[in-house]
């Protein structure tokens, strides 16, 4: 049984939760995206950053989740040196406070099945300040705090324990990570824009919590190794402590942090420094407004509108640029029709997909454009490329050449890949036994069978090569000495 | 006459027709301050050089541009809790020693840099404002002038000492249960918590963040009257300050009284208050009579639960208030960093934290622990809710309360500090104002046996100071005791 608290950081949110200071600290010096209320100085006060509350309401919306009419903030209050103020500026659904939402789903895949991952709650939280070490945590002489990071709002999103494998927390976080990309609240692929904790535990045995997984890659393999873990215990006959654990994704195992006997008191108690904020039905509603199409209905649109099947839509609006790169595309030509629009989809997920993915690249960090598929698709219809000749145009795509462009660029080029004109012989060796059969009395006929293969490749197959793999082919069918 | 005699408003008309130059004033200061404050210890720091130098400044500004200030060089005493740009603020806590904050408080920002009230030194109060006698200091105590073997209440002792013996002519304190009224009743002079929200907390130092609020001391109504007009109003950096209306309240002095209704709450004249305090406070409500008002019997039931719950409130929030001082980024780390982080810091904090302060931490943290929320801290703000509701059904019959501000007058130095629960019932008339939020004035109106003042509480609905001032500054003329300065013996 698995459960996950994701906290994500409102990246697209350009100043803090409580301050004015800038977020985009990656790439800052330490320590100079501060001021007296994130450093939390004395006599410093938290301002709430109203974006954020649009913000935290269309993740709500988008989950599916309650929105509660008003919102409070509570205290956390704990030591550690990465808090300023030595308590974190949270939200609690308990001792008389609530969460920013409760409840919500996402509904994933898994197995061909459909199923529903239920949320509990989601809720906002002040990041604290980045600990910074040298090498790892355990061996570090020093560790350095830099508070640039201190104060950028957090979004906190509880499931129920209902996930039953990591496969499956994967295809949870898969979709939530498209949600989140649709609102445009936060890009999730920056470093430190996704914290996960984990509790899992074996049907029957003590929970064990796993901190400090920083992105999604990480998640299905530390959960894969602790219940490893947990599992190889109870073989042995060695009892489950609920524990608490951090995942060190250098070593790639989970340690025992230092064992407490009591959980943590936080003593949680209303921020008084805040006044609750009523979030209004009518606000909700003009947020839901200026939502985007999420994926779910993306999905069932493209399947409807585009006949594509239930997999191929659902995989396709994953990343919305690629969806929206999809749809612009499809209409440029009004003359396509299912299977052009089923072609569209492979080129993407398929071979575009594939280059982005090897070359780590996003969709629009490159110059493709979609009339570049569009001429793609068209081309091979026509019979100007071949769908194999077609898939080694990516490369050359990716810099925004034209089709056109390309075809006149490769035109030039022979195609001297072996294994492909061999595969074209036999096809024409197949397709003409009569021209196969004239070899025998005339060998000049090779001829023909040889101007067969270089139509097909509308002249660039290497013809001394062409002409060597049919000789080959012929002989070996005794066709020809 | 010296000028230190003179309030404030006096003097801005002197300053404005050439009469003095701010540096006249200032030096008699200056030089008052020198002659007294060894004996009372008002100030944690005092330099004359700044002083002077803006006195100089503000001076020129006045001949060449005729442009002034509405405070234009009145010298200002700060309490050690209020921020003030690259200024040493140490709430007179060892742990805070060598803190200089990066900017300045709301209330600095109106009085002195738009005002041009001139900042002449930081004083001394009870360690992190928790205390009402101005004795648990890291500085050790101020004395009273009117006694000096006594204390000048606390916690914002030393703001009303310098105001009541001329070292200062404007002042301002904070009040969470009492710190700018307690000092004022023992010191003989004006304080002033205003409402809840109605002055800006940026920048004063958090004791409890829903009871604390900035207030002027000054020598007379009027002056108060002045402060609170520009120390008022919207801050957008403090999300507690609300967004009413700031009057005129100086226009507002002279309004007869003649229709006003006071309320009198019985238990405000119970059992445990001095018959000198109970004799004088009469004697200014008859005055009051005398003015037009009419009195009216009302009644807070639940005062007797007023210390407890004001307590465990203010200990919770302070237990959490008070945790970012661990050293690692301001303030006095201690010299020992062995052990681990935690360690460094539970000894910092034990080693720059005085007893008192420990104490609340400690009783605070427990309050709010897992198991003892509900029936400490929760209990608590209930009650809260029922002394408010106490003071609105007595509003009802009333336009404002009067009654003491203190149960007796200035305690002998030493005398409660060993018994923290007798310390703490020196603040029940004055706490349930804060737990309700509404705002309250204390004026001198006599003197007991020994000479030592006493204090006439006036306490208004929510964003009534207009209110509270008239009928105090009413008080006040008819009273005509309130320019007598502290012998300072």
């Amino acid at each position: 049984m698995i459960g996950l608290e994701v906290h994500i950081q409102l990246t697209n949110l350009e100043t803090k939760l409580f301050c004015s200071c800038k977020t985009d600290y990656r790439g800052s010096p330490p320590n100079t995206r501060i001021c007296p209320v994130c450093l939390g100085l004395p006599g410093s006060l938290p301002v709430i950053n109203k974006k954020a509350i649009e913000f935290a309401t269309k993740l709500a919306i988008a989950l599916d989740s309650k929105i509660n009419n008003y919102t409070y903030f509570f205290r956390k209050n704990y030591f550690y040196p990465d808090l300023p103020k030595n308590f974190q500026i949270s939200q609690y659904n308990k001792a008389g406070g609530k969460a920013f939402a409760d409840g919500g789903k996402i509904t994933i895949n898994i197995n061909s099945r459909k199923k529903d991952i239920i949320l509990n709650r989601i809720h906002l939280e002040e990041d604290p300040a980045r600990l910074v070490h040298k090498g790892s945590i355990a061996t570090s002489p020093y560790t350095l705090v830099d508070y640039n990071r201190s104060g950028v709002c957090l979004i906190e999103i509880v499931t129920e324990p209902v996930m039953n494998s990591p496969e499956e927390a994967r295809e949870f976080l898969k979709q939530l990570k498209s949600i989140v990309q649709y609102t445009g609240i936060s890009n999730l692929d920056l470093e430190g824009a996704v914290r996960v904790d984990a509790n899992i535990s074996i049907k029957g045995y003590e929970r064990s919590e796993v901190k400090n997984i920083n992105s999604f890659k990480e998640v299905e393999r530390a959960l894969k190794w602790e219940i490893s873990r947990q599992k190889t215990l109870l073989k042995r006959g060695k009892e489950l402590t609920q524990e608490t654990r951090h995942w060190d994704d250098k070593r790639r195992v989970t340690i025992s942090l230092r064992t407490k006997e009591f959980e943590e008191d936080y003593r949680y108690f209303p921020e008084q420094d805040l006044v609750p904020m009523e979030i209004s039905e009518e606000f909700i509603r003009k947020v839901k407004e200026e939502l985007p199409e999420m994926p779910n209905e993306r999905s069932k649109r493209f399947q409807e509108e585009y006949s594509l099947s239930e997999f191929d839509a659902d995989n396709l609006v994953l990343d919305k640029n690629i969806a929206d790169f999809y749809e612009q595309g499809i209409k440029l030509d009004k003359t396509f029709g299912p299977q052009e629009f089923k072609q569209y989809c492979n080129w993407l997920m398929n071979d575009i997909l594939g280059w982005l993915n090897e070359n780590n690249l996003q969709i629009n960090e490159t110059k493709l454009r979609p009339k570049q598929v569009v001429d793609l698709i068209n081309s091979i219809k026509k019979g100007e490329i071949t769908t194999k000749i077609a898939k080694t145009f990516i490369p050359e795509m990716m810099k925004g050449l034209d089709i056109s462009e390309i075809i006149k660029r490769k035109g030039r080029k022979r195609i001297s890949d072996r294994s492909y004109i061999e595969s074209l012989c036999n096809e024409i060796i197949e397709n003409n036994p009569k021209i196969v059969a004239d070899c025998k009395k005339h060998p000049k006929a090779i001829e023909a069978l040889i101007g067969r293969v270089m139509g097909k490749t509308r002249g660039q197959a290497d013809p001394g090569l062409t002409r060597e793999i049919m000789l080959e082919m012929l002989k070996k069918r005794k066709i020809i000495e | 006459m010296k000028l230190y005699n003179y309030m404030a408003y006096e003097l801005l008309e002197k300053i404005r027709s050439g009469e003095i130059k701010i540096i006249d004033l200032i030096e008699e200061i200056a030089e008052r301050i020198e002659n007294t404050d060894k004996l009372i210890h008002s100030f944690v720091n005092f330099n004359s050089d700044y002083p002077i130098s803006q006195a100089k400044k503000l001076q020129k500004q006045i001949n060449e541009e005729k442009r002034f200030g509405r405070l234009i060089g009145i010298p200002y005493a700060n309490k050690d809790l209020i921020c003030i740009k690259d200024y040493p603020t140490t709430c007179c806590s060892k742990i805070l020693e060598g803190f200089k904050p990066p900017y300045n408080a709301f209330v600095i920002e109106r009085l002195i840099m738009e005002e041009q009230a001139i900042h002449i030194g930081n004083t001394n109060m009870d360690e992190f404002a928790m205390g009402s006698s101005t004795e648990t200091s890291c500085y050790g105590p101020t004395y009273n002038p009117w006694d000096l073997t006594r204390v000048p209440g606390g916690s914002s002792g030393g703001s009303a000492t310098a105001i009541a013996s001329g070292q200062a002519i404007i002042a301002l304190g904070s009040d969470t249960g009492g710190s700018i009224r307690c000092p004022a009743s023992f010191c003989g002079v004006v304080g002033l918590k205003p409402t809840y929200g109605r002055v800006s907390r940026y920048g004063l130092v958090a004791f409890a963040n829903s009871l604390d609020q900035i207030g002027p001391i000054t020598k007379c109504v009027h002056d108060a009257a002045l402060i609170l007009e520009i120390i008022s109003g919207k801050d957008p950096l403090d999300s507690t300050s609300v967004n009413v209306k700031v009057e005129k309240y100086t226009d507002m002095l002279q309004n007869p009284i003649d229709n006003k209704i006071i309320g009198i709450p019985k238990e405000f004249f119970g059992e445990g208050i001095e018959n000198s305090v109970k004799h004088s406070v009469k004697k200014g409500i008859e005055k009051l009579e005398s003015l037009g008002a009419t009195t009216v019997e009302v009644s807070i039931p639940h005062l007797e639960y007023t210390v407890p719950t004001y307590f465990l409130i203010c200990m919770s929030e302070a237990s959490s208030n008070l945790a970012r001082y661990d050293g690692i980024r301001y303030g006095k780390i201690t010299e020992d960093l062995s052990g681990d982080v935690f360690d460094v810091i539970s000894r910092t904090r034990g080693e720059g934290f005085g007893p008192e302060v420990r104490r609340r931490i400690f009783l605070g943290t427990y309050a709010l622990s897992a198991g003892y929320y509900d029936q400490f801290y929760i209990k608590a703000l209930k009650v809260r809710r029922l002394i408010k509701d106490d003071f609105q059904e007595a509003f009802k019959k009333c336009d404002v309360i009067a009654g003491p501000t203190m149960a007796g007058t200035a305690f002998k130095i030493g005398e409660k500090v060993d018994d923290p629960l007798q310390m703490y019932m020196t603040d029940l008339l004055t706490c349930p104002v804060n737990l309700a939020g509404i705002p309250a004035i204390s004026i001198p109106c006599g003197y007991d046996n020994n000479g030592l003042p006493i204090g006439f509480q006036v306490i208004g609905d929510y964003f009534e100071e207009g209110q509270i001032l008239n009928v105090a500054y009413q008080l006040e003329q008819e009273l005509n005791i309130y320019r007598k300065i502290a012998p300072v013996k």
